[in-house]
């Protein structure tokens, strides 16, 4: 175990004397304790440098490295595994301020970006232009620099892959304060170790990521969003692994049923899901998009897709095509963490990936599980891919009985995840929340491995202590 | 009880992705996807749930440039029965006054060729690229026949039309003859989606197309850019004015002996 110093009046002189945004005491924003699970545990920092740039970052990390002080970097703070929170208290790097996109480089489709750009922002930018930036977690104000240290997923993930696929090339400090760069903007490379993919999904252990040059691509044609209805969840679930082998590549595949779009669509005001169909009820939905090179060509897409949907006893197939009907439907799907948030006193969340052909099986064995704890559980995810979010929840539980019942839930889901050959997290990291079970789930011998390396980037582990493999 | 209501759609560049050129005060349309006027989406929702209650045929019409079909053919896959295109060079550079004219002799040349009389004629409230709100009252005026406008909720009788009306704050409730004009906002019934099945029969309709030709009883003169008497003489960008003002102190007398020295700079006290 390190010892960490305690910041002190010389050591907080010494850190104004090289930044402009230093934060101590009152003048700290009680969010910076937390990040969107609380449930993790809350820790206040002792001081908060609102970085504007690479220079200062570097700067602020030597005086941290110099005296030993814990160092959290801290983008938007939408994390949900703890990954932003100083459970050992000192300094909390917020990059946010960092938010400027940098420029685009069209003859090598890569934009380069300060790494507290918005998700969205970029996402916004890059439609006016014609291009995509293809990740798209749910979660649209988190930052990229974020993103990229949890490899975040999101919906698109099935057809184009998740953030480590668009990531050529970023801008590093390193804990003792030198500024280093990883990877370049060229499509392939065999040249050592790549540096580069460490850094994606270290959440802030190894390194804090101030710029990123990412790569983009020319925005499709021509793009549906479709609804389908299924009579019950193993239905939906089934027929998800015909559509590849029907050589359909949809950009995404959501799945999701009907008590969390009732809820969803209470948070937001509005309808937006089809409840009925030819005077049935419908329990699930797959929410799906494709994409095309013409109107044509996605016509022919709906044509071939809505026939295999009929051959999986899809109860209907709705498309929306206006722009106003697919952004409802996808900001319906965005807001579903929020909703549940909204209803639930307490709850904690499981962010598994599994095989995709073992979804169907995993999701009723998920639900007799929660039911035989007395849990309230609420799933949706991304069907394309196998990661699905389990939301384990009570309003009517104490605390340490909620608790205890959640540990027995983990335990047995996880367990079962890793008998099919998953892991424990898609696309929200491990953070100080998920640890243990990374830890089942890999073996000490991998973790042992990830602690010796973040060994070597940070030998006085002052950056992110306790977190993915630093065990205390 | 039938109701045979046609419906004016806009196909409009998508304003959400539209930006105005800094320097010539121009819309810059480039990549910018069309769209259908999202109020007529309504209008068009509107009218096939009148049409499921009280039966009927409902046509959709679109005075634009041949891409316009495409806009017409979404409208076919959720609830219309028919389509009609108005185009011709003729009708191009139209302003509202001329193009209400233009609508106006279309509608009753379809009623000729559907062999019907419309009860109904729905337009959304105003399209999201001019937002005049003034084609549906014009339409109104030309065909001489009674006008709702803001219309939340239509519901029909024998020979009137109650109309729930969108007003500030609230709702009024009016009643108007039939026939009549309503133009549509936002309600609360979301426009329903396609199916595989109703936009594989949309997709076998024809849109039918009306020219100058057809429409041999437009006075040419009162059509296009010349029959059009509205004039742009300056466009602008409307300045951002940046809003709020963060006062920082150290204790709230202080605080609040900024605030009231910032009003009283501005003669606000």
């Amino acid at each position: 175990m390190e010892s960490y110093n305690t910041l002190n009046q010389e050591i907080i002189d010494e850190l104004r004397a090289v930044s402009d945004h230093v934060l101590v005491g009152s003048a700290i924003n009680p969010d910076y304790a937390k990040d969107e699970m609380p449930i993790y545990g809350t820790h206040m920092p002792d001081l908060v440098v609102q970085a504007h740039s690479t220079q200062e970052v570097s700067d602020v990390m030597k005086v941290c490295y110099k005296h030993s002080i814990p160092v959290t970097a801290r983008g938007a703070g939408t994390g949900l595994a703890g990954g932003a929170v100083p459970i050992f208290g000192g300094v909390i790097l917020d990059i946010s301020p960092m938010n400027h996109l940098l420029g685009y480089d069209l003859e090598n489709f890569v934009v380069n970006v300060e790494a507290g750009v918005l998700l969205k922002d970029l996402q916004d930018d890059c439609i006016t232009k014609g291009l995509m930036y293809p990740p798209d977690p749910g979660m649209k104000y988190a930052c990229l620099g974020g993103n990229v240290a949890t490899n975040a997923g999101g919906m698109r993930a099935v057809k184009y892959g998740t953030t480590r696929d668009y990531v050529r090339a970023m801008t590093v400090v390193l804990a003792n304060g030198e500024i280093t760069h990883f990877g370049a903007t060229v499509s392939k490379t065999s040249s050592g170790y790549s540096l580069l993919n460490l850094m994606i999904g270290s959440e802030g252990t190894l390194g804090i990521i101030t710029e990123l040059t990412l790569k983009i691509i020319p925005a499709p044609k021509a793009t549906a969003s479709i609804i389908v209805p299924f009579k019950d969840l193993k239905t939906a679930l089934s027929a998800v692994p015909k559509f590849k082998m029907a050589h359909l590549d949809p950009q995404a595949i959501e799945f999701m049923e009907t008590d969390i779009v009732d809820m969803t669509e209470r948070f937001i005001g509005r309808s937006v899901f089809p409840k009925q169909c030819n005077g049935e009820d419908i329990h699930s939905y797959l929410l799906i998009t494709l994409d095309g090179s013409s109107d044509e060509d996605l016509d022919e897409q709906i044509d071939q897709f809505s026939k295999v949907c009929f051959d999986n006893q899809a109860m209907e197939v709705f498309i929306a095509e206006t722009p106003s009907q697919i952004s409802n439907a996808w900001a319906a799907r965005s807001a579903f963490y929020e909703a549940i948030t909204d209803e639930i006193k307490m709850l904690d969340e499981c962010d598994v990936v599994i095989p995709v052909n073992k979804i169907a099986e995993f999701i009723p064995f998920v639900n007799e599980i929660g039911a035989e704890l007395g849990l309230d559980i609420t799933c949706y995810g991304h069907a394309g891919d196998g990661n699905i979010h389990i939301y384990q929840c009570s309003n009517t539980m104490s605390p340490e009985e909620f608790e205890e019942r959640n540990n027995k839930f983990f335990d047995v889901i996880y367990a079962k995840a890793v008998e099919y050959g998953g892991e424990v997290s898609g696309e929200h990291g491990i953070g100080n929340a998920k640890m243990k079970y990374l830890e089942e789930s890999i073996g000490k011998t991998n973790v042992d491995l990830m602690e010796g390396i973040k060994r070597v980037f940070d030998p006085k582990m002052i950056l992110n202590p306790g977190k993915v493999c630093h065990r205390l | 009880m039938n109701m045979n209501i046609c419906v004016c759609i806009k196909q409009v560049p998508d304003t959400n992705r539209i930006k105005i050129d800094p320097v010539t005060n121009t819309l810059v349309r480039k990549g910018v996807p069309s769209i259908i006027n999202p109020f007529d989406t309504y209008a068009v929702e509107m009218a096939a749930k009148l049409k499921e209650e009280y039966g009927g045929k409902v046509v959709v019409i679109s005075m634009g440039p041949p891409q316009a079909s495409k806009a017409l053919k979404v409208c076919l896959s959720v609830g219309a029965d028919e389509a009609y295109l108005i185009s011709d060079r003729a009708f191009g550079g139209s302003d509202t006054l001329a193009t209400g004219y233009i609508l106006a002799g279309a509608i009753k040349k379809i009623e000729e060729l559907e062999d019907l009389k419309f009860d109904l004629i729905f337009c959304g409230k105003q399209a999201i690229d001019g937002d005049t709100a003034q084609v549906g009252p014009q339409i109104a005026e030309q065909l001489g026949l009674a006008q709702a406008t803001y219309a939340l909720d239509v519901s029909c009788t024998n020979d009137h039309t109650i109309v729930k009306r969108e007003v500030d704050g609230g709702y009024d409730t009016v009643l108007v003859q039939t026939p009549a004009v309503v133009t549509v906002v936002h309600t609360d019934q979301m426009p329903r989606y396609a199916t595989y099945s109703t936009r594989s029969e949309a997709k076998k309709k024809q849109v039918h197309v009306l020219s100058s030709a057809e429409l041999s009883e437009l006075d040419l003169a009162q059509c296009g850019l010349s029959g059009s008497p509205t004039r742009v003489v300056n466009t602008y960008t409307p300045s951002v004015q940046k809003l709020g003002i963060m006062i920082e102190g150290s204790s709230t007398t202080e605080l609040v002996d900024k605030l009231v020295g910032i009003l009283d700079d501005k003669r606000l006290l």
